[in-house]
């Protein structure tokens, strides 16, 4: 067969109009599940049984099924129930963007709090105890020592979880959205030609993580300015 | 030396501290006073560092009583940060904060803990570097410099606290052999000056020339304890005697 390239480039500025929901998408459950993440992981690593537990529960089940699911299960299963239909959270449930949002969300910090939990671990305890024989607080001790490196030992880990989340939007196409791959699957349905259309869709999400790779690379090196190379 | 009417800065009763079945330390009584430079040594897992990081509570101490300068050291206490921030501590690693530099690794309790502002801080920790003989070295990450370096900013960045005691935990462990000297040439001066020390190290010749009375410890006790002169000279357990024939032969 022939690849027909007037139809990849009359598609592409198509599928960009796409572009702006899987960022919103991608920007909100990133900055949602950052924020989850942080207090599930203050929760994990609080000591205290009854709030490290259910972290890790919480974490045992987004980690341990498809994100596909959690979101055919918000959008399609939450909606068979009548009092959530009459809750106020039916005003987030009826959408399908916010649906896919909260479902990016959850599943996201459910890794991010574990990637975070790997920083922290690796942070060594010799610096805690200075820490502590110079007669700094728990809270400075956090804030001032652990934190700081922390972030830059979960980093890389923490690129690649983002980079995941990025393709998982286009799961959002599965709930009706149009999405980047929304949109393509919408222009293959008109043209029948899904080898160009999904061809030049991947080109777009490859040119998207080759730019937040490049970003997280900076920052990566930012935060390791003090490490001798 | 101060007059003996004064409480001791340090003391311990009766400290008792296990790791699980091991028991680390046994019955251990020791009592500090003000200006004292004690020197502890004793074979790997006598209880060394375990005793001193007892005084600041790195460790907690199963049972005894533990004052560092009139404050009883208990569970319940509240106030375990301003004891520590009254207690300075050298380790064998250094542990310096690798993310910052070595001004702000100086300055960082001291704007946290004593609430200064910053410049008043920058003043205290640069005096310190100066002390420790590198403030050409301020602006640079531990990551820059080399072991005697990082381990001289390390005993700036307690001396900044302006504490009453200093413990060293092995200072000179982990340095390469030519930084040795450096880092006990510091702490001699420090000694000189009238600091409270207390220093677990095997430099046996820093031992004698600058400590008040050396604690040999064994199997989580204090074998003995004397000044320098006799502890090297006449020492009396045959423990002592073993101890000191493995480390002088070489």
């Amino acid at each position: 067969m022939n690849l027909e390239f007037d139809l990849i480039l009359e598609s592409i500025p198509r599928m960009l109009t796409g572009i702006g929901v899987t960022l919103q998408l991608l920007v909100l459950a990133a900055v949602l599940g950052l924020v989850l993440g942080v207090i599930l992981l203050l929760m994990r690593i609080s000591g205290r049984r009854y709030l490290s537990f259910p972290a890790f529960i919480y974490a045992y089940f987004f980690r341990g099924t498809p994100i596909l699911v959690q979101i055919f299960v918000i959008y399609h299963g939450f909606p068979q129930f009548e009092f959530i239909r009459d809750s106020v959270f039916w005003v987030i449930l009826r959408e399908p963007f916010s649906c896919a949002t909260l479902a990016l969300t959850l599943n996201s910090a459910a890794y991010v709090s574990e990637i975070l939990r790997g920083g922290y671990l690796g942070v060594e305890r010799g610096l805690h105890e200075a820490g502590m024989a110079l007669g700094l607080k728990k809270h400075h001790r956090f804030f001032y020592v652990t934190t700081p490196i922390a972030i830059r030992l979960a980093i890389p880990a923490y690129s690649n979880e983002f980079i995941s989340m990025l393709k998982a939007t286009s799961l959002a196409s599965t709930i009706t959205l149009l999405d980047m791959t929304g949109v393509a699957r919408t222009i293959v349905a008109q043209t029948f030609a899904p080898y160009e259309i999904f061809i030049s869709t991947a080109v777009i999400y490859l040119v998207i993580t080759t730019i937040f790779q490049r970003g997280f690379g900076m920052f990566e090196k930012r935060m390791s300015r003090y490490i001798r190379q | 030396m101060t007059a003996n009417n004064q409480e001791p800065i340090i003391i311990l009763k009766d400290v008792c501290k296990s790791f699980g079945d091991f028991q680390a330390l046994h019955n251990i009584n020791l009592e500090v006073n003000k200006g004292e430079r004690i020197v502890v040594c004793g074979p790997s897992g006598s209880g060394k560092s375990t005793m001193i990081r007892c005084i600041n509570r790195l460790e907690e101490h199963d049972s005894g009583t533990i004052i560092v300068s009139g404050r009883k050291l208990t569970d319940t206490m509240k106030d375990i940060d301003a004891v520590r921030s009254e207690v300075g501590m050298v380790f064998q690693n250094f542990n310096l904060f690798p993310h910052l530099t070595v001004v702000k690794n100086l300055i960082l309790a001291l704007k946290l803990v004593r609430k200064m502002k910053k410049a008043q801080a920058h003043e205290i920790g640069m005096g310190f570097l100066k002390r420790v003989r590198i403030p050409e070295q301020a602006d640079k990450y531990p990551s820059q410099l080399s072991g005697g370096q990082q381990q001289r900013v390390a005993i700036a960045r307690a001396l900044c606290m302006n504490p009453e005691v200093m413990l060293f935990d092995e200072p000179t462990s982990a340095l390469d052999p030519e930084m040795i000297s450096e880092v006990l040439d510091v702490m001699i001066d420090l000694a000189n000056d009238g600091l409270t020390m207390i220093c677990v190290t095997h430099e046996m010749g820093f031992a004698r020339s600058v400590a008040d009375s050396i604690v040999f410890m064994d199997h989580g006790e204090i074998v003995e304890m004397k000044p320098p002169k006799e502890f090297f000279e006449n020492p009396e357990s045959d423990r002592t005697k073993l101890f000191l024939s493995q480390i002088l032969t070489h």
